[in-house]
């Protein structure tokens, strides 16, 4: 066992893990934030996208020691509170999720893309959106709710 | 008070807040205090032997709790529900734990139960299997041949059934033809590849003997009744529950050895038990989809009107079959082969074969998507080599006149519109200018492709007497209960199950409507059997037709009953009293009225009441349609295709659906989007591909192509209701149209490209590699 601290959607936790545990495994099991999904087990689908010190990644494929010192923002942790995120008023808004299991990973992944890129094209929004699986959508309402919260991101930003 | 009308408003669904906030609750996500992990050890092999399990290095691994192999367990079926009448069908015999032998790459032999999951697999690894291996036969058509591996005593040739189906006089028809187009068709095997894996937790009380199960499935009631006729396990001690469940697509309709293990582990040891499969798991033991190989004769004259059609069908149907699994490649697939042409004679055989790869079950369309490729694919050569556009051979061969139209097939079409279809498709999406645009390309050495799909299909699936002729072991009514509480608001169960669809916006939508009652009084409770009376679930766009109408009709009870009550109060006669806008009132006096609140509270109280009526405000209907629902439209694809790379890009695709009246459109519109996904990434994308030792190449998302999105274009979507008879909403079913119409639209689109080529067809997956072969083969 090792043991870690991480700071979890602003909170500090500091736990005993085995090594080779993964960071999805440490937030779904160990600190019960079961919004970041497993998908797959070969680091294909995206489901589990969090953010770990502000960049995006594969939480099934880190390890829970890299986290170490880190902060992490998993899915629980985007809105301010009651307020929703952009994203996920666009998701709402735009019927981008069915099943909605692969929407928390989407979401993290396109809010590192609209922080590196505010104003994406349709073609810019599917390349950053890559490397996330979704079986229910065909993508197309994806496509429109990541567009949907650039505008209203950059229009609260305008004001 | 006036309620808004809900039916045909693209509302926003009440579902996403909880999943877009990270709070669904999938059955992993399920927090059960003491809960045990179990890991299945899989067989590496797809046909041995098994000569000898050695568990005992796992059992002593610290953390673990009990190792079960099949020599510890029951030998209980997993089943097959289907008995194809007619067709000579023998279910091969399939266990939920194999004991002495195994027929596929991923059959269980063994479970560990232990702490947490690094501790089972850890201890999976020390148990020492030996396998003697036996010969491997992975292909339908090697299957059947003499002297190929034989996967069961007694099924010969590993013919598992022998199905047909005629209409009209088939040798007339030919001997009357004047061409006669020949083509060998492969459907490929798809992975439906649901982002959510199966998952199964299990906790037994030993004190009440109740037991739960959380499923991810699309029909708990059905799971239930099952698990309790195989385990003997009482009907009224099962409780099975589907929360959030991350898309099925068919996949998880049917009931798999994982929860019967679950059910019968978690009973032996008295302790909570979960399985959650890994997606490598999911590819090897979660049903497969399609897999046809099969031989087409159809006869035209040279005008382009067609004469007749026969169809020859291999069906690879895996190592053993599961629920649904001998109807989808026969009355779901033959009796669609008309499609939405005036066909004069048909003749279908399908024969069930069995080979060592995972079993063959329903994924989105089920049978469907594989009988309009054919038709529609097949239509496209005919147009070619007979030098008749694609559109104008359609529409010369469309079904026109009154509905409902018998077709050949047996199938009594409730209504369409076909050439209106698709005259409004050719208009609205520009058929002449893409041709125009196609042409301008030609000259500068690009290869577009336009391609067309007629579809047709059967859904709201379906009558139950109809169901029982085709040897299925249930019946497909749906049930529908709404209580009105005291205070007005409401709770509506219905047995259809929502893993994507949002019933819990639609159905609220319905009932909203038809009560009276603000959308956001009504809650929309299903996916528990201890909640919702019965159901059969959600599958074959079945949902709204079938489920849909159950909650209507209820609600429409209790307007019958609120006017007996609205009458007694208002001293009238209950035939003269009309509900409009949450207020009961004589008519002609508006101003004698009772709001709906004050009726359901008298409903309650009873205190001044009609002598004759129960008191309380609950209905419940089972509804049990007296026709299935004719979905049809028309698909329009535009590709692009790199002659040097043979690399086909999709650039626009048009959907003209006549899916019967819309209640949501948004979500509607959305069904349709991820159909068309699915039926694109099998024109062009996906494929599951055993070797000869039965082992499965596309085992994983880096070797399985599920569309990316950057592999798919944007959709443009159309409605076209043509109202169905066949239930009071005139709804018809979304489901699975965009799966069915989309493939053999891209397909012809893609010969399209290359018709200067002189390439007449391609199996799927049209890619690159397989283009850019086809290409340098034409040379």
């Amino acid at each position: 066992m090792t043991t870690i601290t991480v700071t979890v959607n602003g909170k500090s936790y500091t736990r005993d893990v085995e090594p080779r545990t993964l960071l999805v495994h440490f937030l779904r099991e160990n600190l019960s934030l079961t919004g970041t999904h497993v998908g797959c087990d070969t680091s294909q689908c995206g489901a589990c996208v969090v953010h770990m010190d502000g960049v995006s990644v594969k939480s099934c494929t880190t390890l829970a020691v890299q986290a170490d010192g880190a902060s992490v923002t998993t899915i629980e942790g985007l809105a301010n509170g009651t307020e929703l995120h952009a994203l996920q008023e666009g998701f709402w808004e735009k019927h981008g999720l069915q099943c909605g299991y692969c929407t928390p990973g989407m979401i993290m992944s396109a809010a590192d893309l609209l922080k590196n890129n505010p104003n994406p094209t349709d073609d810019e929004i599917r390349h950053g959106l890559e490397g996330n699986l979704c079986r229910c959508t065909g993508y197309e309402n994806i496509v429109r709710a990541v567009r949907y919260a650039a505008e209203k991101m950059n229009t609260v930003n305008a004001d | 008070m006036t309620t808004e009308t809900m039916f045909g408003r693209a509302l926003k669904r009440r579902e996403d807040p909880r999943l877009i906030t990270g709070r669904g609750q999938y059955v992993d996500d399920i927090q059960i205090p003491g809960v045990q992990r179990i890991f299945f050890l899989r067989s590496p092999y797809a046909h041995a032997m098994i000569t000898s399990i050695d568990t005992s290095a796992a059992e002593a691994h610290p953390g673990v709790m009990k190792v079960y192999t099949g020599k510890d367990l029951p030998a209980v079926p997993v089943p097959c529900g289907v008995n194809l009448p007619d067709s000579n069908q023998k279910t091969p015999p399939y266990f939920m734990i194999a004991t002495d032998r195994v027929r596929h790459t991923g059959e269980i032999v063994a479970a560990v139960v232990a702490s947490d999951i690094g501790t089972a697999r850890d201890a999976a690894e020390k148990i020492v299997v030996e396998y003697d291996p036996l010969p491997v036969v992975v292909d339908a058509e090697k299957s059947v041949m003499d002297g190929a591996p034989q996967l069961y005593d007694g099924i010969d040739n590993n013919i598992t059934f022998d199905w047909k189906l005629g209409g009209g006089d088939i040798d007339a028809a030919f001997a009357g033809a004047e061409v006669v187009i020949k083509q060998r068709l492969v459907n490929q095997r798809l992975i439906p590849n649901a982002m959510e894996p199966r998952a199964v937790a299990g906790r037994y009380d030993s004190a009440t003997g109740d037991l739960t199960l959380w499923d991810t499935d699309q029909n708990p009631h059905i799971i239930r009744l099952l698990i309790c006729m195989l385990t003997g396990i009482a009907e009224n001690k099962l409780r099975v529950i589907a929360p959030d469940v991350g898309g099925g697509f068919g996949s998880k309709i049917f009931l798999y050895a994982e929860q019967l293990l679950v059910t019968t582990i978690t009973k032996d040891l008295a302790t909570p038990v979960k399985w959650v499969e890994t997606r490598s798991e999911n590819f090897q033991a979660t049903t497969h989809g399609r897999d046809h190989v099969s031989y087409v004769e159809m006869a035209f004259m040279k005008s382009g009107k067609l004469c007749g059609l026969k169809v020859k069908t291999y069906a690879n149907m895996g190592a053993f079959m599961t629920a649904f699994a001998p109807l989808v490649p026969t009355f779901l697939y033959g009796t669609l082969l008309s499609g939405v042409y005036d066909l004069p004679a048909l003749r279908v055989e399908t024969i069930g074969v069995l080979t060592n790869t995972m079993a063959v079950d329903a994924y989105r369309g089920a049978g469907r998507p594989e009988a309009s490729y054919l038709l529609e694919r097949v239509m496209d050569i005919a147009a070619d080599e007979l030098n008749i556009d694609p559109a104008e051979i359609r529409r010369m061969n469309f079904i026109k006149g009154e509905f409902p139209h018998m077709a050949v097939t047996g199938m009594n079409y409730d209504s369409g519109d076909y050439e209106g279809n698709l005259d409004k498709a050719l208009a609205q999406f520009g058929y002449a200018d893409w041709r125009a645009k196609q042409a301008e390309a030609k000259a500068k050495g690009r290869y577009l492709g336009i391609g067309l799909s007629c579809y047709i299909e059967a859904c709201g699936i379906a009558p139950s007497k109809m169901v029982g002729m085709m040897g299925g072991g249930v019946g497909l009514w749906e049930s529908g209960t709404i209580r009105v509480h005291p205070t007005g608001k409401v709770t509506a169960y219905t047995g259809a199950h929502s893993h994507g669809q949002g019933h819990e916006t639609t159905f609220a939508q319905l009932i909203s409507d038809t009560l009276g009652v603000p959308y956001d009084n009504v809650e929309i409770v299903h996916g528990d059997t201890n909640q919702v009376q019965f159901g059969m679930g959600t599958y074959g766009s079945r949902s709204l037709a079938v489920g849909g109408t159950a909650l209507l009709k209820s609600a429409q009870k209790l307007v019958e009953k609120g006017k007996k009550i609205a009458a007694h109060l208002l001293e009238a006669n209950a035939a003269d009293i009309e509900y409009k806008d949450g207020s009961f009132s004589v008519k002609g006096s508006p101003d004698r009225s009772k709001a709906f609140g004050e009726v359901v509270l008298m409903a309650y109280l009873a205190h001044n009441y009609p002598a004759d009526l129960e008191p309380g405000f609950e209905e419940q209907t089972f509804f049990d349609p007296t026709n299935f629902t004719f979905p049809e439209g028309t698909y329009m694809a535009i590709v692009e295709v790199d002659p040097e790379t043979g690399t086909v890009t999709p650039l626009n695709f048009y959907c003209m659906d006549d899916c019967g009246n819309v209640l949501n459109p948004l979500i509607a519109e959305g069904q349709v989007h991820g159909g068309v996904a699915q039926g694109i990434g099998q024109a062009l994308y996906e494929n599951a591909v055993y070797d000869e030792n039965g082992q499965l190449i596309s085992g994983s998302m880096m070797d399985y192509a599920v569309p990316k999105i950057t592999q798919l274009p944007s959709y443009t979507t159309e409605f076209a209701p043509v109202p169905s008879p066949s239930n009071p909403m005139g709804v018809k079913g979304i489901g699975e149209a965009g799966t069915i119409g989309s493939t053999a639209a891209i397909a012809n689109a893609v010969m399209d490209a290359l018709s200067s080529m002189n390439i007449r067809h391609i199996d799927l997956p049209l890619t690159s590699q397989n283009v850019w072969n086809a290409i340098q083969a034409a040379k």
